[in-house]
């Protein structure tokens, strides 16, 4: 969604920016602005959401955010009209309003196509990529019964449909048969009572004429080009553009307030999930490096990613923190969940802490105990997560591999991960359980553990929450957007080192060995060696902003990304925490038996210093009398 | 924030409900405003499209999609049966036949000489929206429903499933905090809403089904109890459609937990009157709670000769937190306990968990003193 130069102030002039994010409970406002030649965030400011009754007018809460904005910074930006643009002065108005929504459920799409793994797969990853909610894929072959797939899009109430299906030139049949269920289905859109339904076609281009006949005129049908023009190419811009319109056009337009909101804005207003995902891509873009980001919130976990250049993102609707904290416990189980406590928690106590928590979404933890079992549950949220994301995130499925000699001996399938643990250089992390755990040490610990990366990666967390700001803010000021990012919104953990076992060897055999030896040449000009053997974790402090050059010699079964035994010589960045050599093993290797593990995880606890040692101290042994 | 504490949940012995009574898609709506209407009036109606039934005639017949003309004997519009002959195909001179039967009753609604598929429509099915409460119609949404205004006792739960129904209402827990057993259920209970107290346990949900009870109130559940009586769990907190032949209302939360006295002295109040009961949860955007509305017929005469309020009201503000204000603890450590506030410390606190939080002090029932982060207590609404 390019929109440079759409603005009424040229880029080089913007002083003041004033951006938003209209999230499903609060809305936040953020001032940036340009202080001795750089952008910077001022101040920010939230209150609760207003989509919904009795307020139902969006634009409330934008008022009440931007006027804490106004509060803190001395500064006026609001009029009867809406926000004051462009800036009148120093210290009335500003030179840009943004917006970015998720409010009201975000935008919920069914995206249909003809074969499962191809064009139906590509569907959803542009509706992901735009910052949908996918409530279903349909496709020829998913297994359902043609009744099914019409009653179950009949169910489904959605924002808008994304349907593809064939290669340019290629059959019409298939993509008309879905065409023709969608149309026997009459689906009705979520908002909006009376509307037509907005569908979107990007198939084969020799299927719109018969597409046209059998939508046309009971949905709002808007044709872009083939998602699939060629098996082999896989081209989301054009559909993704027309969600972006779509939201604004129809879903935004439906929403309380939003029309308003739309005129106060000097660019369109974005998904959220849409915004962090140019913000990801950016980040990847600024360091040169590849990303995983995640977003933890209370009713859904996205996860973005860029891999080899290929940006994707994915959305687990039924995994957070609150609404949907029962569904982790669901999918997980217990077992999953206890198996990183320190402590005992009886079973019923753990299901009723946890269910208590989905009816009471806004409650905190106020014990130790309640903290630790939450960074449980947002363990295996995340990890169930990032499962799905490397599901998504493949190649091209059901393509001929162009193959010559050297593929031969290495005859990879199609369609395979991109996710690459060892290549993979930073892991960003934002949402309350991560962006606001007391101490920054355990939101490295958690992602560690859910993500588990290999070799060196960088651990960092988004500050405020201000991606989908920054997000918006780049499709008009990049530079802006980037340097707000680096200096206000990143906060550096710092950097893991994890050796990962060589393939094939067994646990037991691991036992003893030493998993790397870590030589640090340290700011101050000392050198620290540390040696991490198999089951240990260590915490060494580096500050933020910090570089120690490190010569990285792993076990010899041991590999930090250069192959087994091979030292690695790199730059390892400090952060809030430090650095981290992780020798637990890929996968982290847990004890089986509950006292054994209790002890490990509560060992690991001491080294990093994740939690208050005498509190905890007292749950242990609470829980051991019990 | 202006409000970071959580609203609390409704118990009122005298309050104006409002209800939106909707139809899914357009349809005729009865009433006009001001008509005044009982609970099982309907005040809207629609006509729910038929499911449509797709036959793949290209591929059960072995014939290319463009020849559909020369085997299917029906025509878009037409009504078929089921087991009416929709298409025939003869081959060889008329030595095979080969035919095929129209799976229901209903009307064609298009052949497909591009994918080979007949779509037949069901007959639509009407669908009516009843009142569901007694009251008043202040607001007719045209095509789509109306809002209707009632007046009487208003309790909240926290957690509910099943849908809407209606009885009369008995208590039969003594106390508070009692946990009955499945055997104080008995015959007398049938047709009736239930207050049964602390627990709702899979025993006592299963005997009031098999008395016929239409609904059960009790202050907590333990969620094995529940999954076992449901057959599976729920994952997301959206419930109300539940294929149950009661609604269960949880008043406090999961685990035995003894209900409000403020609750439990309504229900008693209200014992032998008829309410509407709904389970629907939603804890998401829309928050959605359970609910036990129980006309006042005085008060809802009343409400025919009063303004229509609801252009004129301000949102109701909870009243905020202030010293002495009923709050309910809703998380460990001091979590179902009742208390009053005794400060609001402005300045943020470290609590046990090492979160520096915006706290207040209270008085549990027993006297004691405690901190409690203010996002972890509600206020006793009424």
């Amino acid at each position: 969604m390019p929109t440079e130069g759409v603005t009424k102030i040229p880029k080089d002039q913007m002083e003041t920016i004033i951006a938003t994010d209209c999230g499903s409970t609060t809305t936040k406002a953020i001032l940036i602005e340009k202080r001795d030649g750089e952008y910077r965030l001022v101040v920010r400011g939230e209150a609760p959401t207003t989509v919904e009754a009795p307020f139902e007018d969006v634009t409330m809460g934008v008022r009440n955010a931007v006027t804490e904005v106004e509060e803190l910074s001395g500064k006026t930006f609001l009029e009867a009209e809406g926000i004051i643009t462009p800036r009148e002065s120093d210290t009335r108005g500003a030179d840009i309003y943004l917006s970015t929504s998720s409010a009201g459920g975000g935008l919920q799409m069914m995206v249909a196509g003809v074969v499962k793994t191809m064009t139906a797969e590509s569907a959803e990853r542009a509706a992901l990529g735009a910052g949908a909610i996918v409530m279903d894929a349909i496709s020829v072959d998913d297994g359902r019964m043609p009744h099914q797939k019409i009653s179950r899009i009949r169910q489904l109430r959605p924002d808008m449909i994304l349907l593809s299906g064939g290669v340019d030139g290629g059959t019409i049949t298939h993509v008309s048969q879905i065409a023709e269920l969608i149309a026997a289905a009459d689906p009705r859109p979520r908002l909006g009572i009376g509307f037509r339904l907005p569908v979107i076609f990007a198939g084969n281009k020799d299927a719109r004429g018969h597409v046209n006949q059998t939508l046309g005129e009971m949905l709002d049908l808007r044709i872009v080009d083939n998602i699939r023009p060629v098996l082999e190419e896989e081209v989301l811009e054009p559909a993704r553009e027309e969600i972006h319109n779509l939201f604004m056009e129809h879903v935004m337009a439906q929403a309380p307030g939003y029309n308003k909101l739309m005129e106060w804005t000097d660019a369109p207003i974005m998904p959220t999930p849409g915004a962090v995902g140019l913000g990801i891509q950016n980040v990847a873009k600024q360091y040169k490096m590849e990303v995983i980001g995640v977003d933890i919130g209370g009713a859904t976990t996205d996860i973005f990613s860029v891999f080899a250049g290929t940006f994707n993102r994915t959305v687990s609707a039924n995994l957070g923190m609150s609404y949907s904290i029962c569904n982790v416990l669901l999918e997980t189980g217990l077992d999953n969940i206890s198996r990183w406590l320190p402590m005992n928690v009886s079973e019923e106590d753990l299901r009723s802490r946890i269910r208590n928590k989905m009816i009471r979404p806004t409650t905190i933890p106020q014990s130790l105990e309640d903290l630790v079992i939450e960074q449980a549950l947002a363990r295996e949220a995340l990890r169930l997560a990032f499962e799905h994301h490397k599901t998504l995130a493949t190649g091209l499925k059901g393509i001929r591999q162009a193959r010559d000699m050297g593929d031969t001996f290495d005859q990879k399938m199609s369609g395979g991960s991109l996710v690459n643990m060892m290549t993979l250089g930073m892991v960003l992390g934002s949402g309350g359980v991560l962006s606001h755990a007391p101490r920054r040490v355990q939101s490295a610990l958690m992602m560690l553990d859910a993500f588990q990366p290999h070799g060196i990666t960088r651990l960092a967390v988004d500050s405020i929450f201000m991606m989908p700001q920054l997000g918006v803010l780049a499709t008009v000021h990049p530079e802006a957007s980037a340097e707000v990012f680096d200096r206000d919104c990143l906060v550096r953990l710092g950097s893991s080192v994890s050796p990962v076992p060589q393939e094939g060897v067994k646990v037991d055999n691991l036992r003893g060995t030493t998993a790397a030896k870590v030589t640090m040449a340290m700011p101050d000009g000392t050198e620290r060696v540390e040696t991490v053997e198999f089951g240990e974790i260590k915490l060494i402090e580096l500050e933020e902003g910090q570089v120690a050059q490190a010569h990285i010699e792993p076990g010899r079964r041991w590999d930090v990304g250069e192959g087994v035994g091979r030292p690695v010589d790199a730059e390892l960045e400090g952060g809030v925490v430090g650095i981290i050599i992780d020798g637990r093993g890929r996968p982290v290797v847990l004890e089986p038996e509950a006292a054994d593990r209790q002890k490990q995880i509560a060992g690991w606890i001491e080294s990093l210093d994740l939690y208050p040692a005498d509190a905890l101290a007292k749950y242990i042994s609470e829980g051991q009398a019990v | 924030m202006a409000h970071a504490y959580t609203p609390g949940l409704k118990v009122s012995s005298r309050e104006i409900v409002r209800k939106i009574r909707r139809l899914p898609i357009k349809g005729d709506v009865f009433p006009e405003v001001g008509d005044m209407v009982q609970p099982h009036d309907i005040v809207a109606r629609t006509e729910i499209p038929g499911d449509p039934a797709s036959v793949n005639i290209s591929q059960l017949m072995t014939v290319e999609p463009y020849e559909l003309p020369d085997v299917v004997l029906v025509k878009p519009g037409d009504q078929v049966e089921k087991g009416q002959v929709i298409a025939r195909k003869v081959s060889f001179f008329g030595l095979f036949k080969s035919e095929q039967m129209s799976p229901v009753d209903g009307v064609v609604e298009m052949v497909s000489e591009v994918s080979g598929q007949m779509v037949l429509r069901e007959p639509p099915t009407p669908l009516d929206v009843e009142a569901y409460v007694e009251g008043i119609v202040r607001r007719v949404l045209p095509g789509e429903g109306v809002v209707i205004e009632t007046a009487g006792a208003f309790i909240q739960g926290i957690f509910g499933i099943g849908g809407e129904r209606r009885g009369e209402i008995k208590v039969v827990a003594s106390s508070p905090d009692e946990q009955i057993s499945a055997s104080d259920i008995d015959e007398s209970c049938a047709g009736k809403i239930v207050m049964i107290g602390s627990l709702a346990t899979s025993e006592i949900i299963r005997r009031a089904e098999e008395v016929g009870v239409l609904g059960l109130i009790a202050g907590g559940i333990v969620d094995h109890d529940l999954i076992e009586y449901l057959g599976y769990d729920i994952g997301v907190a959206i419930t109300g459609h539940e294929d149950i032949p009661l609604t269960l209302i949880i008043t406090e939360g999961f685990g035995p937990m003894r209900i409000a006295d403020k609750t439990f002295d309504l229900f008693k109040e209200l014992e032998g009157r008829t309410a509407s009961i709904n389970g629907a949860t939603q804890i998401r955007a829309g928050v959605m709670r359970p609910e036990i509305i129980c006309p006042d017929p005085d008060l809802v005469a009343e409400l025919k000769d009063a303004p229509d309020s609801i252009d004129t009201e301000e949102e109701e503000d909870a009243g905020g937190l202030g010293i002495g204000t009923p709050i309910r603890i809703i998380r460990e450590p001091h979590f179902g306990a009742l208390a009053e506030v005794t400060g609001l410390p402005p300045e943020l606190q470290m609590i046990e968990s090492e979160a520096h939080v915006r706290v207040l002090s209270a008085r549990l029932v027993d006297g004691t003193e405690v901190t409690v982060p203010r996002a972890n207590v509600e206020i006793i609404e009424g």
